[in-house]
């Protein structure tokens, strides 16, 4: 197979949700780097733009034995046959073999939602009003001119930083290089992130520390069932943390035995 | 006033009475016209639609209104293709319903969708994946076909029939119908098949997802099926209408026992296929996804009463009413029959559409609620005012019912 040029990328996400506090600092990370419209009243949670939203879950139990955990939930960049791909009439949306990515193109989006029906992730999110950034509170002076915003009755979703992919590229051409060194291309909620929750790289390349990440025992997806084929893992000891990320008949989910290590 | 353009031997009401009858109509239209505005300049945030609810109330009415006007391609099969000639005496009345159930439809949809002018982008950048596009494509052809059945019968206007041009091109359009009868059995087979298929593909949403034959899930035939069954009961629904409206017999008894013959016939297949396709789900995909058939009823309003209602009361009860000689003579019977039909049609529509989206797929989602917006019924009833009124101007000026003078003699 030809080197270089992004051949055979697949570019994922490793969330180790033990480390994650919660703190949400991804969510304001990822609408600073995309330049996300916000509302003057932002309370409809049903309305809002978000590409990475925190979920908060909790093992049910009464105190002292509640245990708390958050979800952050990008775009799950699903696989092959991906539930939204499929299923959009105009072309609107694409996976990149070369890199793994889904694609949202703005400016050929009709507006249907039909994605947004198909996607299981609540990742995708429609632009109910015109854009709007609030003058004179600072907001318009870190616009990104990397990335497009988008019009009124279009869908957006996560695009794994993808203008960051390009600007790196970029870099790496200007020096006569065709591969991408690990790390130069990251997200901005991994890049981020307090806590260093999120690791983020080539999962088709096993230099890359995501591709040994998910084959850990406590690795594990959103939806796994379902076929989707995310691009995102989650990482957590806990069980009743990965019983939540999918749906299980009684007595289907296997508990991991823990083991003392050495 | 407007005497000259009625069909000849025929009698209509005065001007103002048919002016007073619109009116009702015209308001819905009117409502509809400031709602479809509204969306239109301020954009979907005019309605309660959100990110959980991308389908809601103009969806469900789309997807009913095209199941309710399949009469009008299956009359026109069972007329030209299969032979069934005393359908001819209500097949204009089909046509009619159909073209105001697409295009309706195709009214509706130009709100639904957040870039309307992009509309033509479907059909460019087309992605023949997605059974959306096959949709698309379809209702838009269907639309034209439906046009060109109903422009004989418009040349048919007794001012316009006097125009020997015009009388000739209609005549001819007469003797060719037949071929777009089997082109629009052709594209409503497609189309309606495809709106099934667009829930049935969604793979993520266990609640829509169905396993099938090839690319086509179960819900594509399902749904050509169930259109099929309940297009004819809606057609003999309108024109009972009309005939109590009227105070007249409009079309004679053998057309509409036909009609419902079949319609309960193809709706006893539907319902003997749909609960095989619902007991192959409950023990296929929905285990597969970890799930139990009652997950999907654990929150909110859409109880399992749905299920009861939609193959139970709505289903197999008019089945059985239609398939029974004496129950579909009786003409209670008959109209009962066919509300039940068209009743579970919407309640299968409306359950696929809403339902599906209502039902969270993630653990820890939230289940989440939808009522319209004023604006949203707005649109949704303005098909309805339309209806109305392109049916009552339909029959006012046009001799939509052949058989009407033959049975109505006027007396002087």
């Amino acid at each position: 197979m030809e080197k270089g040029h992004g051949h055979g990328n697949s570019y994922g996400m490793v969330i180790d949700l033990d480390k994650c506090t919660g703190c949400g600092t991804c969510m304001v990370a990822c609408a600073a780097e995309n330049n996300l419209a916000v509302r003057p009243d932002e309370s409809d949670k049903q309305r809002s733009i978000t590409w990475m939203r925190l979920y908060k879950v909790t093992n049910g139990k009464e105190f002292p034995h509640t245990e708390v955990c958050y979800f952050p939930r990008p775009c799950m960049q699903c696989d092959h046959h991906t539930p939204c791909v499929s299923v959009c009439p105009a072309t609107a949306t694409k996976m990149d073999y070369h890199t793994g990515i889904v694609s949202q193109i703005y400016t050929r989006c009709i507006g249907c939602r039909y994605c947004i029906a198909a996607c299981p992730y609540h990742a995708r999110t429609f632009n109910w009003w015109d854009a709007y950034f609030p003058k004179g509170k600072g907001l318009e002076r870190y616009l990104s001119p990397e990335v497009s915003p988008r019009m009124r009755g279009v869908v957006e979703k996560c695009t794994f930083c993808h203008h960051r992919l390009m600007r790196a590229k970029n870099n790496a051409y200007a020096e006569e290089r065709r591969e991408l060194e690990e790390g130069e291309y990251i997200t901005a909620c991994t890049e981020a992130c307090p806590a260093q929750a999120i690791t983020f790289g080539d999962l088709k390349n096993p230099e890359h520390k995501v591709s040994e990440l998910v084959k850990s025992r406590y690795a594990f997806r959103l939806l796994e069932k379902l076929g989707t084929e995310p691009k995102v893992y989650y990482l957590s000891t806990k069980d009743w943390v990965r019983r939540m990320a999918d749906n299980y008949l009684p007595g289907e989910f296997k508990p991991i035995a823990k083991v003392k290590l050495g | 006033m407007d005497s000259a353009l009625f069909p000849e031997g025929v009698k209509r009401c005065s001007p103002k009475v048919f002016l007073l009858w619109t009116l009702p109509w015209l308001c819905l239209l009117a409502w509809g016209g400031l709602s479809a505005f509204l969306c239109l300049y301020k954009g979907l945030n005019q309605t309660n639609m959100n990110d959980y609810f991308a389908f809601a109330v103009w969806i469900v009415f789309d997807l009913a209104v095209i199941a309710l006007g399949a009469g009008a391609f299956f009359t026109g099969f069972l007329t030209y293709i299969i032979g069934k000639k005393e359908l001819k005496d209500i097949l204009n009345a089909a046509v009619i319903i159909g073209f105001i159930c697409y295009s309706g439809a195709i009214a509706m949809l130009g709100i639904d969708i957040g870039q309307p002018i992009r509309g033509w982008f479907i059909f460019w950048h087309v992605n023949v994946h997605s059974m959306l596009a096959e949709v698309s494509f379809c209702i838009t052809c269907y639309l034209g076909v439906l046009a060109i059945e109903y422009l004989p019968l418009i040349l048919e206007n007794r001012q316009l029939d006097k125009v020997k041009e015009l009388r000739l091109f209609g005549h001819n359009l007469h003797g060719i119908m037949a071929v777009f009868a089997a082109t629009g059995t052709f594209l409503s087979f497609f189309h309606q098949g495809s709106l099934g298929g667009m829930y049935g593909v969604m793979y993520a949403r266990p609640f829509a997802f169905r396993e099938g034959f090839y690319i086509w899930p179960w819900t594509f035939f399902l749904f050509i099926l169930s259109a099929i069954a309940a297009g004819p009961a809606f057609t003999i629904l309108c024109t009972k209408l009309a005939e109590k409206i009227t105070r007249k017999k409009l079309v004679p008894e053998k057309a509409f026992q036909t009609l419902a013959k079949i319609s309960g016939w193809l709706l006893a297949l539907y319902m003997v296929l749909k609960i095989t396709d619902t007991v192959n789900w409950i023990y296929g995909v929905v285990p597969r996804a970890g799930l139990a058939f009652m997950d999907f009823y654990r929150e909110g309003p859409y109880g399992v009463w749905l299920v009861v209602a939609e193959i139970g009361i709505f289903g197999i009860i008019p089945a059985i009413i239609l398939l029974v000689p004496k129950a579909r003579q009786h003409e209670g019977w008959l109209i009962t029959g066919c509300l039940l039909n068209c009743t579970g049609i919407v309640i299968n529509r409306f359950v696929f559409t809403v339902v599906s989206l209502a039902v969270p797929v993630m653990p820890f989602d939230k289940f989440v609620s939808y009522l319209p917006t004023w604006q949203e019924w707005g649109i949704a009833f303005a098909v309805i005012g339309y209806g109305f009124l392109l049916f009552s101007l339909s029959y006012r000026y046009l001799p939509v019912f052949p058989r009407e003078r033959e049975l109505n003699p006027l007396s002087e």
